[in-house]
């Protein structure tokens, strides 16, 4: 296995030549948005107007920040699957500091904060116990992390934010969504750190040999450390808009987020071997998998159907990328 | 099995001790619990526990065989729904079903998602937590879309259907009878058959296993097929037991069952697990669940308690085997 996934990574880094281009995997992607653009507005004619096709993104952006630090763990050849748990704590905590009396601004501050402290709990646990996989580690915090949040909260809902609060959520900035400009924000930001920075090639490096990078001094605790962090950095942000968009709070919300950021990231052609992938797949794939589950809700689809949906996605994704399509 | 090695016998001694110590631990919590509330140390209530716990202990052990190869399988909690509703289904339709082959149905029906998810890791290589996770969302999508959102009620189910849980083997619960076979048959497979003796080499060295010819691929099929068709096994005792059939029933159950294995000193990492442990572990989680509510434990605080539980497990596994290694180390001849 190992062998043959260096074998894999060499063929990716090799220099393509058009038809190559053609055929990767992000093309593909963009044909199938095309896709389920063309079957939403075959079901719904009011889909496919440009008002509706920016303002319709807010509906699912908010656990699209989670994607951008998934794509930083999963090239590192780890997962996260607490940020699900991490966005409930932050946002109980948020909530229940303001009703408290703290005022909004700082309560806002708290929630990122404290998203960033479990995702260094996740870091640290995993640095000092190297031994550990991130699976099992973040699998008990997760846990963990929701069990505090019905600890403080139970099976209340707190809400009574003020009225600018909803502003993150809903509001819109020249006739586009706040959320689709920090969604385009977070995009560059982390294309960037990705790309074209050196902490960005050493976390390619580490997902694709992690033993030659430990001889080359690459320091790997403190990377894989601040990747962690960042993983939760940005459960912090989703609480915030996640918290926005409802109003109100509960310690169950977000169940269940972590399949969809994962799903969205593997279908982005991200290895989950770590080590391959590019920051523009998931992205496409954050608006491939949101029209989708819009236009199911469109066509009057139930919920259970798109989970079944969601799922087989995650898994045929991993699949066809195991069979490499675009090398017919 | 005779130990080959210093390190191994060395280890071995280490996993006694540390299964003497989960032993103390639960008796000391028992004595506490005990001081707090008289009822906890009774025939009774310890008869209700071990009820309570058999179907975690047969899932434990079906998810210690996964994780002996070096897998995890998330998907347990779906199977389990899955399995229970359609067992459900054909119970409340055909009444004069015999228990045996409402057994047998959710053992099929859960095998069949085993043989699935054990395809996608082993012939196709897909890491079992993606594979799992999606899967866990397929079969409990398809729970949703098989029931239409129906729930099975008690009275739509035949009485001998729910005495596969109710009914009891001179005075034991036929729960428990069925965990503790499970447990002997477990036993004899992993100590003294070839294949099982497999399935740990293949965990503990995947490479060494592929060089000395091990059907590595077919093993690890095997261990989710197993895995499934425990989760099936168990669909079918829950729904008789708890005598309901819901679209969520058992709902993030799996997490229950892979704390109990690290708790018994299971690895996740592989090639490491005994059954002895195990059952321990699984008795302890078992009295975390039963005996909490009885010292007015809020239900609130039994997540973040179990999830301190086992992430504390996993960590002093890794101390433990630390320490194994470091003392192995300064015993070798030089």
């Amino acid at each position: 296995m190992e062998n043959s996934q260096q074998a894999y990574n060499i063929e990716i880094t090799r220099k393509r030549g058009l038809v190559d281009r053609i055929f990767q995997w992000e093309t593909l992607l963009g044909l199938l948005l095309l896709l389920v653009i063309v079957v939403n507005t075959a079901i719904s004619p009011y889909f496919l107007s440009i008002r509706n096709l920016i303002n319709t993104p807010s509906v699912f952006l908010d656990k699209s920040f989670l994607v951008f630090p998934m794509i930083l763990t999963m090239v590192l050849g780890g997962i996260d699957v607490s940020v699900g748990s991490t966005v409930a704590l932050s946002a109980v905590i948020m909530a229940v500091s303001y009703n408290a009396g703290l005022p909004m601004e700082f309560a806002i501050l708290l929630c990122l904060l404290i998203g960033t402290v479990c995702g260094m709990i996740n870091g640290g646990v995993l640095v000092k116990f190297h031994e550990l996989s991130p699976v099992i580690v973040t699998v008990s915090t997760m846990i963990i992390f929701r069990g505090i949040a019905y600890i403080i909260l139970g099976d209340q809902a707190s809400s009574g934010f003020p009225k600018w609060f909803s502003f993150f959520g809903w509001g819109s900035v020249g006739g586009a969504p706040f959320l689709l400009w920090m969604f385009i924000l977070a995009s560059f930001f982390f294309g960037i750190l990705l790309h074209k920075t050196t902490f960005g090639r050493k976390v390619y490096g580490i997902g694709s040999n992690r033993i030659a990078c430990r001889y080359s001094a690459i320091e790997i605790d403190k990377i894989t450390f601040i990747v962690f962090a960042l993983n939760g950095l940005m459960a912090g942000v989703t609480a915030v808009f996640l918290t926005s968009r409802m109003g109100s709070t509960r310690p169950n919300v977000a169940l269940g987020y972590e399949l969809e950021v994962i799903t969205m990231v593997a279908l982005g052609g991200v290895s989950t071997t770590g080590g391959v992938g590019k920051i523009s797949g998931p992205i496409l794939s954050v608006f491939i998998i949101g029209y989708l589950s819009y236009g199911m809700g469109l066509a009057n689809i139930q919920a259970p159907v798109v989970l079944v949906v969601i799922g087989s996605l995650l898994v045929l994704s991993v699949l066809a990328s195991k069979t490499k399509l675009w090398k017919w | 099995m005779k130990p080959v090695n210093n390190l191994n016998d060395r280890g071995n001694k280490i996993e006694q001790w540390r299964e003497l110590g989960l032993l103390s631990f639960i008796l000391l919590l028992s004595v506490g619990v005990q001081l707090r509330n008289p009822a906890f140390l009774t025939v009774d209530n310890l008869m209700t526990l071990l009820t309570h716990t058999a179907i975690l202990g047969i899932l434990a052990v079906g998810m210690m065989l996964v994780l002996v190869t070096g897998g995890i399988d998330l998907s347990i909690g779906s199977t389990i729904a899955l399995s229970g509703m359609i067992t459900a289904i054909t119970v409340s339709t055909y009444s004069q079903l015999p228990a045996l082959i409402a057994l047998l149905e959710g053992t099929l029906i859960g095998c069949g998602v085993g043989m699935v998810i054990g395809l996608l890791i082993a012939r196709y290589e897909i890491l079992p937590i993606i594979a799992t996770l999606g899967m866990m969302n397929v079969v409990r999508g398809l729970t949703y879309v098989i029931s239409g959102g129906r729930w099975i009620s008690s009275y739509q189910m035949p009485t001998q259907f729910k005495r596969i849980a109710t009914g009891d083997i001179l005075g034991v619960n036929n729960l428990v009878i069925i965990a503790i076979i499970i447990h002997l048959i477990a036993a004899y497979f992993i100590r003294h058959t070839r294949t099982g003796r497999r399935l740990y080499a293949v965990g503990s060295n995947p490479e060494a296993a592929l060089v000395s010819g091990l059907p590595k691929r077919r093993l690890i099929f095997l261990a989710y097929t197993i895995m499934g068709s425990l989760s099936g096994l168990a669909g079918v005792l829950w729904v008789a037991r708890f005598a309901s059939a819901q679209g969520d029933t058992a709902v993030g159950y799996e997490l229950q069952v892979i704390a109990a294995c690290v708790l018994g000193g299971v690895s996740v990492s592989g090639g490491v697990g005994r059954l002895s442990g195990l059952l321990l572990g699984t008795i302890l989680l078992g009295m975390l669940n039963n005996a909490l509510p009885l010292i007015k434990v809020s239900p609130f605080w039994q997540m973040g308690i179990q999830g301190v539980t086992m992430l504390g497990a996993v960590i002093m596994n890794v101390l433990v085997r630390r320490r194994t290694e470091r003392m192995a180390m300064r015993k070798r001849p030089v």
